[in-house]
């Protein structure tokens, strides 16, 4: 028997670049994530071609699930085509073979930074969310294994006085993103910084959402078919950003998270920030067969409310 | 036995029955601990009746705050057992809680003062959030809720509420204490625990804190451990007194038997000291 009937042909990288120790000890850390929906997981992060902070801990996980036959799309703050989503996405496409996509709907990966897209995620997609910090606990307690203790015991009174205090000072809650969210009736997250807009996409969803923190070493899951609740006082509803009368300049469509676009009279001008949504709806106002996906929003006001 | 001995005038504004008659809402068997070489409790007894004062004094070291901390569940003795009568709590030692069923028990029942305000309060939130924080890990949603009682438990407190959402660093000595009573005593506990609340204070601030303490024991009749080791804070406020050293109690009674006729050679010494 020779030694080249023993081993595989030489290659320059593996498939999805990570090596199979880095990707088993990701599968095993997601599996456990996802049997503990909310519960951060510490992880072995792998060095990357890509400097911490810019969405490693997501490029694990993707890189963990590609398989030839996925189709990934990469956003960033909602648009495919920043500098860091199409670099992303393009590597994908180099070490998996993969199809690399912007519609929504297409994809079976999607991994962002920042936002959930428009249309609705089905069951056979997963949402890959970058996470700067993981850690709910961390601006009312430095100390991580205290943090850890707190988890632990659902400890969970200083992040509400953080709530109370803002009602005090402001007269409304001035949590933009990272809204600190219960999972599944046990574990706090700040989901990473999406706005308040997206958190009740993760309410119940069809989609298994992975949030990765490559710096941080830690990574949770919300599974599909899971509660997640804005932690809100009784007498003080959750609301979301006000973008209900909001259109965009170019798609001209209303009731959308919209990103504002301060002009030179002083004034705004609005555009979409989930922008291959905008793009959908232009080519179709022009004539072209695009299919538009079911959304979570219609008009500004979350439709489907499954809680 | 002084333990029956109702005819005492020592709390002539009171009803008797909550005097020693009942059982006791509080007691401690055998509590020891030692710190390397340093022992700091020798098997201590302790019985607390509800709705009593009971001061516990002793010199620099004597233990106090170490047997105070185990009333907390903030520590756990070498040997000895715990027990508080709580409505539907079971009859069972408290330092074989697990941290979870202490932190519990501790937020519902037991209200601490701190010497030092920083161990007791969060001193970068409001006054109020200090309170409601309380509230909240007791489970209380309600905003409006929360803030009015929040309002009521500073003003039994004799806290000025019109300064509710000031920080702590903002206020006073005696203000702090003001807001570590507050937060102590809104989830009504069965035993407020008190640790030299006094201490540090301006004679005059002083004053109005024990004030402030007698209106509250008197009104609501919460059941108090009060450590000091001011004879003077003591013979105002105690129903009863225990007098430490070196880890162990020397001497208890009811507190006019203590100050007028001390027992042991240590508590005579205390006593004259103090004249
Ligand atoms: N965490 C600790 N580690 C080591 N020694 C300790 C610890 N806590 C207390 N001790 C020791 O135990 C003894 C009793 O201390 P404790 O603080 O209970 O005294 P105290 O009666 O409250 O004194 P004070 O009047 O000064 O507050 C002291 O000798 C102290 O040094
Ligand atoms: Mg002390």
């Amino acid at each position: 028997m020779k030694l080249q009937e023993l081993t595989k042909p030489w290659a320059a990288f593996n498939y999805g670049f990570l090596d199979e120790s880095a990707k088993r000890e990701l599968r095993r850390r997601i599996l456990k994530a996802i049997a503990i929906p909310g519960c951060q997981v510490p992880y072995a992060s792998r060095e990357v071609p890509m400097a911490r902070g810019w969405g490693t801990g997501g490029l694990q996980v993707t890189l963990t699930l590609l398989k030839p036959a996925s189709v990934v799309k990469v956003i960033d703050q909602g648009a495919d085509d920043s500098v860091n989503a199409s670099s992303i996405r393009k590597f994908f496409g180099r070490v998996g073979g993969v199809v690399e996509t912007e519609d929504t709907g297409k994809a079976t990966i999607v991994q962002s930074r920042h936002r959930i897209p428009e249309e609705k995620l089905r069951e056979d997609q997963v949402l890959v969310l970058q996470v700067p910090n993981p850690e709910p606990l961390r601006p009312v307690q430095p100390d991580i294994s205290i943090a850890r203790d707190m988890h632990g015991d659902a400890d969970y009174g200083q992040l509400w006085l953080v709530l109370y205090e803002q009602l005090v000072k402001s007269g409304r809650i001035m949590q933009g993103a990272e809204y600190p969210s219960l999972v599944n009736g046990r574990y706090v997250i700040t989901p990473s910084p999406i706005p308040r807009w997206d958190v009740p996409k993760l309410n119940q969803a069809d989609h298994l959402t992975i949030l990765s923190a490559g710096r941080e070493k830690r990574l949770y899951a919300v599974p599909p078919y899971t509660k997640v609740e804005p932690l809100v006082f009784d007498d003080v509803p959750y609301r979301v950003e006000d973008h209900h009368d909001k259109t965009c300049y170019r798609s001209n469509v209303t009731g959308y998270f919209v990103n504002e676009l301060p002009q030179e009279d002083g004034s705004s001008a609005y555009e979409l920030s989930d922008s291959h949504f905008g793009i959908k709806h232009i080519r179709k106002a022009e004539g072209e067969p695009v299919e538009i996906g079911d959304t979570w929003y219609k008009n500004g006001r979350m439709t489907d409310d499954r809680a | 036995m002084t333990a029956l001995n109702v005819d005492t005038p020592a709390v002539p504004k009171r009803q008797p029955p909550r005097l020693m008659l009942a059982e006791p809402i509080m007691t401690m068997r055998g509590i020891s601990k030692s710190f390397g070489d340093v022992k700091a409790l020798g098997g201590v007894d302790v019985t607390v009746y509800p709705g009593e004062v009971l001061g516990i004094v002793g010199e620099s070291g004597s233990g106090k705050s170490t047997l105070l901390r185990m009333m907390n569940l903030e520590d756990t003795p070498d040997t000895g057992s715990y027990n508080l009568v709580l409505p539907g709590h079971q009859d069972r030692n408290l330092f074989d809680l697990d941290r979870f069923e202490r932190r519990m028990l501790r937020a519902h029942h037991i209200g601490i003062v701190y010497q030092n305000p920083h161990l007791g309060l969060l001193m970068n939130h409001t006054s109020s959030g200090n309170v409601a924080e309380r509230l909240l890990i007791a489970g209380n949603r309600n905003f409006a809720e929360l803030r009015e009682r929040a309002r009521q438990s500073l003003a039994a407190s004799e806290f000025p509420t019109e300064r509710m959402d000031a920080t702590p660093c903002e206020l006073s000595g005696g203000m702090q204490q003001r807001v570590q009573l507050a937060k102590a005593i809104a989830l009504e506990p069965a035993v407020l625990l008190l640790d030299e609340p006094t201490t540090g204070l301006d004679v005059s601030v002083q004053a109005l804190v024990l004030d402030t303490l007698k209106r509250l024991q008197r009104d609501r009749a919460i059941t108090m451990v009060l450590v000091s080791h001011d004879l003077g804070v003591i013979r105002t406020m105690a129903d009863r007194v225990m007098v430490m050293r070196r880890g162990l109690v020397v001497e208890q009674g009811l507190a006019d038997q203590i100050f007028q006729d001390p027992q042991h050679a240590y508590t005579q010494q205390l006593v004259h000291a103090e004249l």
